[in-house]
């Protein structure tokens, strides 16, 4: 059996390597949820990567169906055919069209699956899978046809919390929440993604980077996605490591932080606290 | 076996079914975690744990079960050399066998582990928790943690379990204490109602094909409009006076609030509802707004939220002229009532911990006048607030 340990460009915690095992070796579905920009959805693409398996990828929208993720019946281009008179409207199979299970269900080799923010789905949605994803099987009534996984797919489901999900649902998964990591993660996950960047640089952008995660009353945190396009920036900039020390009152705000701050009352409120201590001082 | 830890659980609120328990059985029987603790406490959080917010009591439970477990005695000295040695041979890399001949090889190893039990033996049961943790963990059918030979060293990574679990890192995910903008939203989200309002942009497949057919088999394409979130609220939010405490946490609400529904109005008011209110706290003493207005404005299909703490002097809700800051000539409570007259639906979230509202007269006044519509500033609370909002 393969086992997921990360890969050369996603570094994954313990908890999240016997989170993605569990659900690998016991072949149930995992439902990852963590603050935004942890790498949610990244996880199953590494994993398929990792594992070298196919990935089938469905992103939910607030309009979303469960049957959408089957099959759906295209009644209306039938209607069209019959009007116009085409003969493949007899059959009825000529109209229904796969979705994304279906696709991962036929697959000849086991697939991932990755169900993208479930929660922004309607609130029945969830509990309008349970069967399909408890046993890999569905049935088309269209054609009155059995649709069961060849191998049964892993399926990833990520989640930003935006509504509570069914306890019922909620039972059939295993569950991993990402923790924003800690600094010697996060210099991990920098090493992996900017491997030649400079060692000062990281320290210094690291330091900037988790006091601006503390500063109080901040409306959207900064993520590892933020660091990671600030040091792009940083890097294409050529800025010396010194210019990012907060510390120093009199550099008023660190560099390019645009890409950290992503709302206006927050780029207000970090100024003005910058200047109050810069007062104190 | 691992029963009493499923009870444990339980008792500590975390809540777990049998099928969830029964899987991680499953996952144990399948060798997705073996012979560490670590893995142990990870895999049985990803199987029996489905909410970041019960993290905390998991650890709790966790860390209660495993320190009742120091309390038997005796149970490594039961457990063969040869299998141990076993055991670490093929589960230790080379690196830490090589360790381990540098610490003066596997005998001065075991010598040292028993001379730590006897000491442990010797001293209260209770022992130091390094010991009993690595030593006498009952996972033996999981194999004997070879990380128990490694006793004494400061990076065990036992010790660095049992920090896991004691570091308690997920507090802050408990819905009954901490509140926060992450968790306001959560229950704030169940004012989202579905209902079908705006503009016709989506196909009616039922009606089309019904209309289609009545209409002789020429098409005839029917739309319906597209759902969106149409709750509307009403905010009312107490400023000033004994709220300064609780200010924070109130603009914190607010402001996710703000961000969660379409139609969200909100307006600030002294302590109790009176005649006038307004939308600036800045500018309160000259741009108020008569309450009759805002009745007037908003249809009773707006929900309706107060945020105060209630803790006043009686009188400034019951009797005219009885404010603080100015002469009402019609008492509070009148107010409030015509409020509730008018929108069916209404809360009123108190920031006070709930154990102290029977203490203040003005807080059980309020609470009459809301008919008990009264929920703490905790996400439990707010959780039910909001619960009773949408029915």
């Amino acid at each position: 059996m393969s086992r997921f340990t990360g890969t050369d460009s996603y570094i994954a915690t313990d908890d999240l390597m016997m989170a993605v095992n569990a659900a690998i070796t016991l072949e149930r579905p995992l439902l990852v949820k963590g603050e935004p920009g942890t790498g949610k959805t990244m996880l199953a693409e590494e994993v398929a990567r990792a594992l070298d398996r196919p990935l089938f990828q469905w992103h939910i929208k607030s309009t979303a169906k469960a049957q959408q993720g089957l099959y759906e019946y295209d009644a209306v281009s039938r209607l069209r055919d019959s009007q116009l008179g085409d003969a493949k409207v007899h059959n009825i199979a000529n109209y229904i069209v796969r979705g994304v299970l279906w696709q991962a269900f036929e697959s000849e080799v086991p697939a991932i699956v990755l169900i993208d923010e479930i929660d922004k789905a309607d609130i029945e949605f969830p509990n309008d899978l349970l069967r399909e994803l408890d046993r890999m099987e569905f049935y088309v009534y269209e054609t009155q046809q059995l649709v069961r996984a060849a191998h049964r797919p892993t399926v990833i489901i990520t989640s930003n919390n935006e509504k509570e999900l069914p306890d019922a649902f909620l039972r059939r998964c295993f569950f991993h929440y990402i923790r924003f990591p800690d600094k010697e993660t996060m210099s991990r996950i920098i090493d992996v993604h900017y491997p030649g960047i400079k060692r000062e640089l990281v320290r210094e952008a690291m330091e900037a980077f988790f006091g601006i995660r503390e500063v109080p009353g901040l409306k959207k945190k900064p993520s590892t996605s933020e660091l990671l396009d600030w040091l792009k920036l940083l890097l294409a900039e050529d800025i010396p490591p010194d210019a990012l020390h907060t510390r120093d009152a009199h550099k008023v705000i660190p560099p390019l932080h645009g890409a950290l701050l992503k709302n206006e009352q927050d780029v207000h409120l970090f100024e003005k606290l910058i200047f109050m201590s810069r007062r104190k001082s | 076996m691992l029963i009493d830890f499923f009870f444990t659980l339980k008792e500590f609120g975390v809540p777990v079914s049998i099928k969830e328990f029964l899987v991680l059985i499953e996952a144990l029987k399948k060798h997705v975690a073996y012979c560490s603790i670590d893995d142990f406490y990870f895999l049985a959080r990803t199987c029996l744990v489905k909410d970041e917010k019960h993290f905390d009591k998991y650890d709790r439970a966790f860390g209660k079960y495993f320190k009742g477990v120091l309390a038997i005695d005796g149970v490594v000295a039961q457990i063969p050399e040869e299998w141990l040695r076993r055991m670490a041979e093929k589960y230790l890399t080379d690196e830490e066998k090589a360790l381990i001949e540098s610490l003066g090889g596997w005998e001065k190893l075991m010598e040292t582990l028993r001379k730590r039990l006897e000491e442990q033996k010797g001293r209260h049961q209770g022992g130091s928790k390094w010991i009993g943790t690595a030593g006498t963990s009952p996972f033996g059918a999981y194999g004997y943690n070879p990380e128990g030979i490694r006793i004494g060293q400061q990076e065990s990574r036992n010790r660095r379990a049992v920090k896991v679990w004691d570091a308690r890192e997920y507090k802050n995910y408990d819905d009954s204490i901490e509140i926060g903008i992450r968790n306001i939203k959560v229950a704030l989200r169940r004012l989202r109602k579905f209902a079908r309002e705006g503009a016709p942009d989506e196909l009616d497949l039922d009606d089309t094909i019904r209309s289609t057919a009545r209409n002789a088999g020429w098409l005839d394409i029917k739309m319906v409009p597209e759902r969106h979130n149409a709750a509307k609220v009403l905010l009312f939010l107490d400023v000033g006076g004994s709220m300064d405490d609780h200010i924070k946490l109130c603009e914190e609400l607010f402001s996710a609030a703000r961000t969660e529904f379409k139609h969200l109005e909100y307006y600030y008011f002294h302590n109790f509802l009176y005649e006038r209110v307004w939308k600036d706290n800045r500018r309160r003493s000259t741009e108020k707004i008569a309450t009759w207005d805002v009745m007037h404005k908003y249809g009773q299909d707006y929900k309706l939220v107060f945020v105060g703490d209630a803790t006043m002097s009686p009188y400034e809700i019951t009797y005219p002229g009885g404010s603080v800051e100015h002469t009402n000539p019609e008492a509070g409570s009148v107010w409030l009532q015509r409020m509730l007259d008018i929108y069916e639906h209404a809360v009123w979230i108190n920031p006070q911990p709930e154990a102290h509202w029977e203490y203040h007269e003005s807080i059980e006044i309020t609470k009459q006048l809301m008919g008990g519509r009264m929920y703490a500033l905790t996400l439990d609370g707010l959780d039910r607030a909001m619960r009773k909002l949408s029915k």
